[in-house]
């Protein structure tokens, strides 16, 4: 009997592995993965433990072992034959009732000169490696969450670090404006020079020429200039793709017998075009999703995104996807602050950032008001009085 | 068991969680919707973040990165990536104030 089969177990397939069996599906689950080892967790990577980067599993092998997950690490997919749905491995076949392509994203390379010598922040592998060579000066090209998030750890261990962007300001594609100023200025406090609207000329042993023609001194350059979803298998058996392996709502492929989830997946909008999302919990999120609909499932995909990031000792979540030219309401919180945004009244967004997890409980709560479909009156929303939960009762029992 | 006085009952806002640090262990107490007193341990069982810092709802905490939950009165993981239930430690509210049996 042909089975459910998963290409890449990163956190999307690793979790609809599970997902088929929690749904009650009994027959053969394949999950194949392209490192070695267990799947991991990529949050933690930046966030080492002493020296060492740390490699936490997102299961045990005993895990596997009880959902009867047959799970092959360190194995390459060659190629995809949809007409006999088989798939051509290193040295053999398998054959699948379903597939699932959850093959994730992978830097963007440089082009410059001396690219090559810039090093990758992805997997456990680079890591290991970064966290070895950062002992002198670090240039990091790229200020996106990545980017920003390795300048303060690096900071944090007392490393010069350098920070070289090509656009006019840090953290331009996700984060609100205002919460990209506060967090570029809590970086600047901590002795991290920037570098904006800069392009690279060539990296060098020595570090790194800008196109100014200026140099700036690093032992290791850091490349976190984005990543592009890993679509070439999908390319390659003709599905369609763009930017990422385009699905329906229910992230079925081009294919109806293939569906694409996670970081490579672009998955149509109701409002049309497609939309691509990077992170952990869109990953999980849509591993549900895709499982269920591997099954005979006609669910739509319409989880909100929602992602954090850790810099110092500060911590940005948002949700929703916050956009100029909406109605935006501060609630001021503690230390830290929350935005909430509004389009033609209708609560669509929210992000916040305060020390620690000090904003988490009303993101949540935004989350959830979100989805109570919430139109709060936004003078209500801004006096910070009125607790969000009580917001949210009211919105509920409405 | 050791009894030791935590915090008085009116620092815990309703339907909310304090954190409470004892030697080297940290732990939640939370105080219900129904005024009645829980405590587990601090930490959550999936990553070491501390779930005072998560939203209460009803007799649910839920952990403020990763979204796993816990019914906070028998510590049992409600919800993925938690999988491992909390440890729990008897409470009780002598003259307003909590004590947790350690």
């Amino acid at each position: 009997m042909n089975g459910m089969v998963i290409i890449g177990a990163g956190e999307c397939g690793t979790r609809a592995a599970f997902a088929l069996r929690e749904q009650g599906y009994d027959g053969p689950v394949t999950l194949i993965g392209a490192e070695a080892g267990l799947p991991y967790e990529r949050p933690p990577l930046s966030k080492p433990d002493g020296g060492q980067a740390i490699r936490k599993p997102i299961c045990e092998q005993a895990a596997l072992d009880a959902a009867g997950i047959d799970y092959r690490p360190g194995m390459s997919v060659e190629a995809i034959d949809r007409q006999t749905r088989t798939l051509t491995l290193t040295g053999s076949s398998l054959a699948y009732e379903r597939l699932l392509i959850a093959t994730g994203a992978r830097p963007r390379r440089l082009t410059c000169p001396g690219a090559k010598l810039a090093l990758d922040f992805r997997t456990h592998a680079d890591a290991s490696a970064v966290l070895v060579a950062a002992t002198g000066p670090v240039a990091i090209i790229g200020a996106g969450l990545i980017g920003m998030e390795l300048a303060a750890l690096l900071r944090g261990r007392g490393i010069k670090v350098t920070v070289i962007e090509a656009g006019p300001a840090p953290l331009s594609r996700a984060v609100p404006p205002h919460l990209a100023t506060a967090l570029h200025d809590r970086h600047i406090a901590e002795g991290v020079d920037f570098h904006f609207g800069q392009g690279i000329q060539q990296i060098n042993p020595n570090g790194v020429t800008l196109a100014s023609g200026d140099h700036v001194a690093a032992g290791l350059v850091i490349s976190a200039i984005g990543v592009i979803p890993d679509t070439a298998l999908a390319q390659t058996a003709g599905l369609a793709t763009g930017n990422g392996i385009l699905t329906d709502a229910r992230l079925a492929t081009s294919d109806p017998a293939i569906f694409a989830a996670g970081d490579c997946a672009a998955v149509a909008q109701p409002g049309g075009g497609h939309m691509r999302l990077e992170s952990w919990r869109n990953a999980r999120d849509q591993a549900q999703i895709a499982a269920r609909n591997m099954l005979g499932g006609t669910e739509d995909f319409a989880a909100l995104h929602w992602f954090w990031s850790d810099q110092y000792d500060l911590g940005l979540q948002v949700v929703g996807l916050p956009k100029a030219g909406q109605e935006m309401v501060t609630r001021p919180l503690g230390d830290g602050q929350i935005s909430l945004y509004l389009a033609d009244g209708l609560l669509v967004a929210a992000a916040g950032l305060g020390p620690g997890n000090s904003i988490a409980r009303d993101i949540r709560l935004a989350e959830m008001l979100i989805a109570a479909g919430s139109r709060p009156d936004p003078k209500v929303l801004a006096d910070p009085a009125v607790g969000l939960k009580a917001l949210l009762k009211t919105a509920r029992a409405a | 068991m050791n009894w030791v006085t935590a915090c008085k009952l009116d620092d815990i806002e309703q339907e909310g969680a304090i954190r409470f640090d004892h030697g080297s262990r940290t732990y939640a107490i939370y105080r219900a919707p129904d005024d009645s007193v829980w405590c587990t341990a601090g930490l959550c069982t999936h990553e070491a973040i501390h779930l005072s810092e998560g939203l209460v709802m009803d007799f649910e905490v839920e952990c403020p990165k990763h979204s796993g939950a816990f019914d906070y009165r028998t510590g049992e993981a409600l919800r993925l990536p938690a999988c491992e239930n909390l440890r729990t430690y008897p409470v009780e509210i002598v003259e307003g104030e909590v004590r947790v049996a350690l």
